[in-house]
């Protein structure tokens, strides 16, 4: 199967999102929340590359499968939030740094 | 192809629990009161239903190649359902005791119980994902369920981050996947496999995604950062549905995908599996070995085990595919005993956690301790217990495979496993102390009984797991071929 040139950018951008994604992951210090930010873009990241291979093969199935992506992600934001109030509550603080009660 | 008149019916398991739990969620609400023993009891009568509906629902493909039943498939579903309500029985009580009893909580593990069933009969890319964040959606609230413990709502934040990104990793390979193969559909993924060279080397990169992202799931090294701090922070009756239900079914999941829509590309994933259970046997065996919190030992414990279970998908044969449905069988019986002992150790209402709390347990209880003591000594594979089976199996298949490396590497771990397993055992025969225990429940004495029956008898009949588990392998491997 021949896909055509165009597609190759759509497939850089969603892999430097997946990369942003997965540092903004590891590298931050500060907060949680942007790490729920950081696993948003790789959602997306992904997302771009369902819609994108879609146009590409002419095929809705990758475009039905971005829906239910945002349908899920939204549902996962709602969940991860809800953590981060009760962590929140129980520590007083939702610093990356303070969430060292386990270790070994 | 697509049976249009068995197209609701092959669903029915996950139909009657999803409308079951949404009634009894209804009824949650409504009443007054919080009826959290009733709603378990009922959840545990809906789970036993659902055990016999899945027999009744037809083999085959529906819902337009969304969910196929198989002998596989109901192998794995049985073993999900048995998690579930082993856990179930246990938390019964230990939740009352904790305080952290509510309605949500029987609920909750409904709702991870369909996400399983749905990704263990997953046959296209799109309900395989729907049905992993069915159950991990679900599996984030529940390891932070006691939402006034840090320790819980802690082990919530971790899995929850890390599970967020393997699913996010995994997604991203589904769309690789999809964009050179061309199609979401499982058959359709294995004709692109044997292919163009194109399409091949595309899908393997999306396979590498997938695997990370299944691998997380089932604890294996070295994705398994997550498992100690969450078996150890998590109440102890979530701790023992994680090590049950939840492992059935992303292994069954990972031996479905690695062996239907990527079977023709065997070789080239046989090492990262073969490297992927190495490690996670040796991080299992070293990891445990310092370790003073019990559930903190049966977090590394289940890493190796994982390791062990995919030593048989990476034989690639089905040998191997029955060894590891053996395994991943027996573990599930070991595992519900070894957390029923865990859930009855508190004093005076508190759970205690640490190995040398069940100092002169053998003094004080010696059914109790002797129930223990079968369940370690089947984890560390002592003969003529469940666990040596188990491992018989999958490092047979390993070397009849020519896996003779990954075969001496299993048992050399499984020396030092037998190490900290062994210790459990020392510590409650032959240290002072006085235990103090408060009294178990009925739910939980049935549950460590009858696990450790179980594991004793295995071997006298053995015959009804192996046949169940090579029918499976068969049909798991005619569907891929």
């Amino acid at each position: 199967m021949i896909l055509p040139a165009g597609l190759n950018a759509y497939l850089v951008v969603a892999a430097l999102l997946l990369v942003i994604g997965i540092f903004g992951i590891f590298l931050n210090r500060k907060n949680v929340i942007v790490i729920m930010m950081s696993i948003e873009l790789i959602l997306l990241a992904a997302n771009l590359n369902f819609v994108a291979f879609s146009g590409a093969l002419h095929d809705m199935a990758g475009q039905v499968f971005t829906m239910f992506v945002l349908a899920v992600a939204a549902a996962e934001a709602a969940v991860g939030l809800a953590i981060v109030v009760v962590y929140f509550r129980n520590r007083g603080s939702i610093e990356v740094e303070d969430v060292t009660l386990m270790k070994g | 192809m697509i049976n249009e008149s068995g197209m609701f019916s092959l669903a029915l398991p996950i139909v009657a629990i999803a409308a079951s739990a949404l009634v009894m969620l209804l009824a949650g609400i409504l009443s007054k009161r919080d009826h959290a023993f009733a709603i378990t009891g009922a959840a545990i009568f809906v789970f036993a239903i659902v055990g016999r509906l899945v027999f009744v629902a037809p083999t085959g493909v529906g819902f337009h190649g969304m969910l196929i039943t198989n002998a596989f498939t109901r192998f794995a579903d049985i073993l999900v359902l048995l998690g579930a309500i082993g856990a179930l029985v246990l938390s019964a009580s230990f939740n009352q005791r904790v305080g952290i009893a509510r309605f949500e909580y029987p609920l909750l593990v409904m709702f991870a119980v369909i996400g399983m069933l749905v990704l263990i009969g997953a046959d296209n890319l799109l309900s395989l994902y729907v049905g992993f964040e069915i159950q991990s959606l679900s599996l984030y609230v529940l390891a932070a369920v006691a939402r006034d413990n840090l320790r819980s709502a802690e082990a919530g934040l971790k899995y929850f981050v890390l599970g967020a990104l393997s699913s996010g990793l995994l997604l991203y390979g589904i769309s690789l996947v999809y964009g050179f193969a061309g199609t979401l559909d499982f058959a359709g993924i294995a004709r692109a496999a044997s292919g163009a060279a194109g399409a091949r080397l595309g899908s393997m990169v999306g396979l590498v995604f997938v695997l990370v992202g299944l691998a997380f799931k089932v604890s294996a090294a070295p994705f398994h950062m997550w498992t100690p701090d969450v078996y150890e922070g998590s109440p102890t009756s979530v701790t023992s549905f994680f090590a049950t239900a939840p492992k059935v079914a992303t292994m069954a999941l990972l031996a479905r995908v690695l062996f239907v829509p990527f079977g023709p590309m065997l070789p080239h994933w046989q090492l990262l599996v073969e490297i992927i259970a190495a490690l996670s046997m040796i991080v299992g065996a070293i990891g445990a070995v310092r370790q003073t919190n019990i559930k903190r030992l049966l977090g590394y414990s289940a890493v190796g085990h994982m390791g062990y279970a995919l030593i048989g998908i990476a034989a690639g044969t089905a040998a191997g595919i029955r060894g590891t449905l053996i395994y991943i069988a027996i573990y599930v019986v070991m595992s519900l005993g070894t957390f029923g002992c865990v859930t009855a150790m508190s004093r005076k209402g508190k759970p205690v956690e640490r190995i040398e709390d069940l100092a002169g347990m053998a003094a004080e209880d010696p059914r109790y301790a002797l129930a223990l003591a079968i369940f370690m000594w089947s984890m560390a594979g002592i003969p003529p217990l469940a666990g040596f089976f188990g491992k018989l199996y999958v490092f047979l298949a390993a070397i009849h495979a020519g896996l003779d490396v990954l075969a001496v590497i299993a048992i050399a771990t499984s020396v030092i496993a037998a190490f900290y397993y062994l210790r459990v055992i020392k510590v409650m025969y032959f240290d002072r102390g006085a235990p103090g225990f408060d009294p178990r429940s009925i739910g939980m004495n049935v549950v460590i009984y009858a696990s450790a029956i179980g594991l004793v008898l295995f071997i006298f009949v053995p015959g009804s797991v192996t046949v169940a588990s090579a029918q499976a392998a068969h049909v798991l491997l005619g569907s891929g071929f």
